[in-house]
């Protein structure tokens, strides 16, 4: 077959030497081709590529502080934060979320609620690869159900958090405040940085006015990580700084005992010490389980709460606004002896009616017929309506408004209660401005029995009350005691100017007065006082919330609606020669302030003063 | 120039006297870069397969029996490869048949064939081997250059198995084995006419091809090639990773065994199909070049043998064989840096996996019989 001849040997030889020279140069043009791809990816492009390597590899995680915890005067735990396992979702990294919760139902208990809630906050505008939490506190059994089926569940995520717990709930719901997840709005307006890892913000109360501080500084790990997002290598750790404990000067029995007092009332009880200012018990009912906020809040639940017409939500010793009724009248009187208006000599006889000189309107005493022959302390004594009439009517309203300024109404006096109500001080500047009128000498009249225009938050009642106790000292109302941040201490010592009188004895006088309302023959509140080991002043309000027929002491004639009945006040402190303690007790639609409100105060006032200091712990 | 160095090539020394070398059909510069070689990819594979002794004791006993294959078949003068090609031939053809009925694959790919509790192998690794021979043998048989009709013979023969393969499907393998014939028709002498012609032939079927030949996946990887970041989490991630992890090497490279990317996972197929990518990485473009380097020795070593050729059939034998291990390295290399598009093709003698090493070890088998069989 193989016949070639030399010479054709030698072509054929040449020819695949000029074929592989060829090929030889090809190799050796795609052998540089090869090379100079290597050089540019590695030599002209490596920057670009070692940075998204980094990116790649390495990723910050933020690391949550742990937040301050809040203690009481004695240091009993108001707020603590327990660790608890939360399964939540990272949408990005499901591939189908609506199958995954179909899912995570087989396996471990969810409510319609939870999904409900979950699906609310898919829809909110929230941080890319944040987990969105479907069920707070696992049980044991869920997490260990979850873990085995963790392969089936991609994007979802158990993880073990430390949430806030209330372990006294309801009754300090209102000054604690809570928090609750960090919603839609807060997320744009906070700052994302010092917020990294964390879910949960201060909403109301301590919770809020301190959040800034229990918040705590966030740490970050810098951590090189797989490309299934698993770390493998912790590089960089900067610890989290836990947030300030706060203890506060709230009284954690006593607010507990002062909550249970108002139990199926609506209404507020503030008690402050009068010499610090230390605010002692501020508690409002109906009130609400603060943890629910925190774990969330069933649906079902929080609608009827919130649509109740008893309002448990709203604050009543802070945001609940009252006409002061007569717990008024020791504040007008010293006003209207000192600057002259009035001598504690000065004596009326009341008939139970009050008209002023230009105008037909009768004003009508409480009692029918009126209390005969009395003078400054009786009438603070039986609380005399007319009497104030006639007082307020020669005071005329500048030296009311002024008194009562200086006591503290109309304005926020208090360091650390959030987002207070101021209550209503009028002057003839504000009706003007309010309403439009002129202010007349019957708003004055009626302004003499803290009834009209007049309005005061529970909290601004007791402050009064307490820098009345004070004999005129301010102090600053305040609920912080001590934390181990050193910048939150520097609190002013006084709110406002000490209340300076012409004549200082008629604070011993006023004290006087308003200690014959509990030990007077003719004290509205006698019966409140019987017993008691210590002396205490005080004064009663019933703050009318509609026209009603009342009979000779007046009291309501007949079946009275709840929500038409008067409110009652009480106004007290105690022991009246060196007082330690000053409170303020509303009862909304409670009835009378000497029948209702009265002995609430002295439960308090005993609870305060007579327990045994093993209680106090 | 070329045809001055090879008659003055050193080897003539060797070829002088039978030296030890030759009595034994070992070629030693070719078994001296395969050496290199082997050991290099050895090294690269125990950082590339996570520090996995097993995964590197598993290689050197492939690279064991691909030595054993490779000494065997040096053994044998080369004309019985021209015998044999015939019947492995056709055993190929049947064999690859029998994968398109009764194969094994993954991947949604058919190429494995298994007798239960014995062995598996793919039957394409027999015609990596069969078709150079089959179509040096056929185009040998006649003149050089061959005719218009041995062309379109040989082109049959060739066109029989790259389809079966293609079908299973194995673009990659059919591809390189197609290549392996081209380059013997190539070699023979093809005129530069119909070299043009069917380049043209070729463009123009293109669209063709993209419609009919294509599977679905194929086209989606060709996308991904040309467009990786359209898809950056899907197809194109290999293609990104790969680049990154090339990239961030630089000059020096990260240093053995830390490699970000390829350690961390984000690189996959890290010791098979990408290790250069692992190499690149680690040791940076000086450890690239090494590996070129080593590479670039075995082609022109493999490339000088069939120029000695005693025949036609051991010149295009030894060429096609030469080229189309140069070839694997540049479709390999050029897939993993982004320059074509992912055809699945390993890196010769380095990436992780069976049977591959020992086809190629008898190919280099083959080039040293052909080297060390004088005439006769």
């Amino acid at each position: 077959m193989l016949n070639n001849s030399l010479d054709n040997k030698e072509f054929e030889r040449n020819l695949f030497l000029r074929r592989m020279t060829v090929s030889l140069f090809i190799v050796i043009s795609m052998f540089l081709i090869l090379i100079a791809r290597l050089a540019y990816l590695q030599i002209v492009e490596h920057e670009k590529h070692q940075a998204v390597s980094d990116k790649n590899r390495l990723e910050v995680l933020p690391i949550a502080p742990i937040r301050g915890l809040i203690y009481d005067r004695n240091g009993e735990l108001l707020a603590d934060n327990l660790p608890s396992h939360t399964l939540s979702v990272v949408v990005e990294r499901t591939p189908d979320v609506d199958e995954l919760i179909t899912r995570l139902r087989e396996l471990i208990e969810l409510t319609d609620d939870q999904i409900e809630r979950f699906y609310g906050r898919l829809k909110q505008y929230r941080r890319p690869y944040d987990p969105i939490p479907l069920k707070v506190k696992l049980s044991e059994e869920e997490i260990a159900m979850l873990a085995a089926n963790r392969i089936f569940l991609q994007g979802a995520q158990v993880e073990a958090e430390l949430i806030r717990q209330y372990p006294f709930g309801e009754a300090f719901a209102h000054v604690l405040g809570y928090v609750g997840r960090i919603n839609e709005q807060e997320l744009q307006e906070l700052d994302v940085g010092s917020y990294a890892g964390i879910r949960f913000i201060g909403k109301q109360g301590v919770e809020r006015r301190y959040e800034n501080v229990l918040l705590g500084k966030a740490g970050y790990q810098r951590v090189e990580t797989n490309a299934r997002g698993r770390i493998i290598k912790v590089l960089e750790k900067v610890a989290p700084q836990p947030g300030a404990n706060l203890h506060l000067q709230l009284d954690r029995a006593l607010q507990q005992k002062a909550y249970d007092l108002l139990e199926g009332k609506r209404g507020a009880i503030v008690a402050i010490e009068p010499k610090t200012g230390a605010i002692l018990a501020l508690v409002s009912r109906p009130s609400f389980d603060p943890n629910l906020y925190v774990t969330g809040f069933p649906v079902a639940l929080y609608n009827q709460l919130r649509d109740s017409s008893d309002k448990p939500f709203l604050n009543r010793a802070i945001r609940g606004q009252y006409p002061p009724a007569s717990t008024i009248k020791p504040f007008i009187a010293l006003g209207g002896v000192d600057g002259g208006f009035v001598t504690w000599n000065t004596t009326m006889y009341d008939n139970g009616i009050f008209q002023l000189p230009t105008d037909d309107r009768i004003y009508r005493d409480w009692k029918r017929g009126g209390h005969g022959k009395v003078n400054l302390t009786d009438a603070i004594e039986e609380s005399v309506d007319t009497f104030f009439y006639d007082l307020a009517y020669k005071m005329t309203l500048e030296p009311i408004h002024e008194v009562l300024d200086k006591f503290g109404f109309g304005k926020n006096t208090a360091w650390d209660v959030y987002n207070p109500a101021v209550g209503i001080n009028p002057s003839r500047q504000w009706k003007k401005d309010r309403h439009g009128f002129s202010w007349y000498a019957g708003d004055t009249v009626n302004l003499g029995i803290g009834q009209g225009y007049m309005l005061a938050t529970p909290l601004q009642i007791a402050t009064a009350t307490a820098v009345l106790a004070n004999k005129g000292r301010w102090m600053t109302p305040k609920l912080l005691l001590y934390s181990n941040d050193q910048e939150l201490m520097d609190i002013p010592d006084k709110a406002q100017p000490d209340i300076q009188l012409n004549n200082e004895a008629n604070w011993d006088a006023i004290h006087h007065a308003m200690s014959e309302v509990l030990y007077g023959r003719h004290g509205t509140a006698r019966r409140a006082a019987l017993g008691a080991s210590y002396r205490f002043v005080g004064k009663t309000g019933t703050a009318q919330v509609a026209e009603i027929k009342r009979n000779a002491n007046g009291e309501a004639l007949g079946d009275v609606p709840d929500r038409l009945k008067d409110h009652a006040l009480f106004i007290a402190f105690a022991p009246m020669e060196n007082p330690t303690i000053a409170l303020t007790v509303v009862v909304e639609h409670g009835g009378g302030g000497s029948s209702v409100a009265a002995p609430i105060a002295r439960a308090v006032l005993d609870e305060y003063l007579l327990r045994e200091p093993a209680d106090a712990e | 120039m070329l045809s001055d160095f090879v008659r003055h090539a050193p080897d003539g020394a060797l070829s002088n006297r039978k030296n030890i070398w030759q009595r034994i059909h070992i070629d030693p510069y070719l078994l001296l870069g395969l050496v290199a070689l082997t050991g290099y990819g050895l090294f690269v594979l125990y950082s590339a397969s996570g520090a996995d002794w097993g995964a590197v004791y598993r290689q050197g006993a492939r690279f064991l029996v691909g030595y054993l294959t490779l000494f065997i078949v040096a053994q044998f003068d080369p004309r019985h490869f021209q015998q044999w090609s015939g019947a492995a031939y056709i055993i190929g053809v049947v064999l690859l048949s029998a994968v398109l009925i009764i194969g094994t694959g993954a991947k949604g790919a058919q190429r494995w064939l298994s007798i239960p509790g014995l062995f598996r192998f793919q039957p394409s690794e027999i015609m990596k081997l069969a078709v150079p021979v089959i179509m040096a043998w056929y185009i040998a048989r006649y003149s050089v250059p061959p005719r218009f009709k041995h062309i379109l013979g040989s082109v049959i023969l060739l066109a029989i198995p790259c389809m079966l393969i293609l079908d299973q499907p194995d673009l990659g393998t059919s591809m390189l084995i197609a290549a392996s014939g081209i380059f013997v028709i190539f070699l023979a002498g093809l005129s530069w006419q119909v070299i043009g012609s069917a380049c043209v032939l070729a463009i123009g079927a293109l669209p063709a091809m993209w419609i009919f030949v294509l599977r679905e996946y194929q086209k989606q990887r060709v996308l991904t090639f040309l467009n990786p970041e359209s898809d950056p989490l899907g197809a194109g991630w290999n293609i990104i990773q790969s680049k990154t992890a090339i990239g961030s090497g630089g000059i020096y490279g990260k240093g053995y065994l830390l490699g970000t990317q390829s350690q961390l996972d984000f690189l996959p197929e890290s010791h098979t199909d990408f290790i250069i990518a692992v190499l690149s990485e680690e040791l940076g473009f000086i450890g690239v070049m090494v590996l070129l380097s080593i590479y670039a020795i075995i082609v022109v070593r493999g490339i000088l043998i069939s120029i000695r050729g005693r025949d036609n059939f051991c010149r295009l034998l030894a060429g096609s064989l030469s080229l189309t291990f140069f070839i694997y390295i540049f479709v390999n290399i050029g897939m993993v840096s982004g320059l074509l598009p992912v055809v699945g093709v390993p890196l010769p003698l380095v990436s992780y996996g069976g049977t591959s090493i020992v086809t190629l070890m008898a190919s280099f088998g083959i080039l040293m019989s052909i080297s060390t069989h004088e005439r006769g």
